[in-house]
């Protein structure tokens, strides 16, 4: 299984910090073409994702047990 | 622990102390204060959010990079997380480096590195509502996905 972070504005849409899901084998593009229809998420083409708590790409596969974050554009500092 | 994420006002002066070195001749200090005015708008106070893990570790990747680039430099950043008001410090960077050149330049660099690479956002609460930066009309539009320099000029 799979741990999916949400935070900002993607965390008041899904309305949870993180959802648990099986996304073994499938691409990032893919869980969250997934998620953002369910969820009806906003803006998803401004989100970076991270396996593991380092910035992945589209077509990196997700296997079993990655920690995976839906990564909006951040604004610190 | 020069790279830290901390829900407790930050002390500057802790943050200047881990880079003193008997090599430095400069140490420059940023410090991120909450403004009240931004073109017109006035903010009420801020909530700042972090991935922490993933913060932490991306500062360690800014230092890192400064510490290649700049020869002999020191670096430590804490960036505060929680609700801030006006004048509150959300942010200190302190870099030490043998030559004062280096010490503002490699400065910049790392808040400017922050506002691309580290996950932390600030929700802007205004007497009219509220609002996550980074993807609303307020700020900049990223439409690479990702902030691109020229963004980060707040």
């Amino acid at each position: 299984m799979n741990k999916v972070l949400f935070f900002a504005h993607l965390r008041d849409a899904v309305g949870e910090e993180f959802l648990t899901v099986n996304a073994s084998g499938k691409t990032v593009a893919e869980l969250k073409a997934e998620l953002s229809a369910k969820y009806n998420l906003p803006k998803m083409e401004t989100i970076m994702t991270a396996i593991n708590e380092e910035f992945a790409s589209h077509d990196e596969v997700i296997r079993d047990g990655d920690e995976i974050a839906f990564i909006p554009p951040v604004s610190g500092g | 622990m020069n790279y830290e994420i901390s829900k407790e006002p930050i002390n500057i002066q802790a943050v200047i102390d881990k880079v003193v070195q008997r090599e430095a001749g400069a140490i420059t200090t940023f410090i991120g204060t909450v403004r009240e005015l931004t073109h017109g708008k006035k903010t009420l106070f801020l909530i700042y959010e972090a991935y922490e893990a993933m913060a932490v570790k991306k500062l360690e990747q800014i230092g890192a990079e400064i510490e290649q680039r700049w020869e002999g430099s020191c670096v430590a950043i804490t960036h505060r997380v929680g609700r801030l008001d006006i004048t509150d410090v959300a942010v200190v960077i302190a870099v030490s480096t043998p030559h004062r050149a280096d010490a503002y330049e490699a400065n910049r660099y790392a808040i400017e590195r922050i506002k691309e690479i580290v996950p932390i956002w600030k929700k802007e609460h205004w007497e009219d509502g509220e609002s996550w930066m980074g993807n609303q009309l307020e700020t900049v539009a990223y439409p690479s996905g990702k902030p691109e320099a020229g963004d980060i000029d707040e």
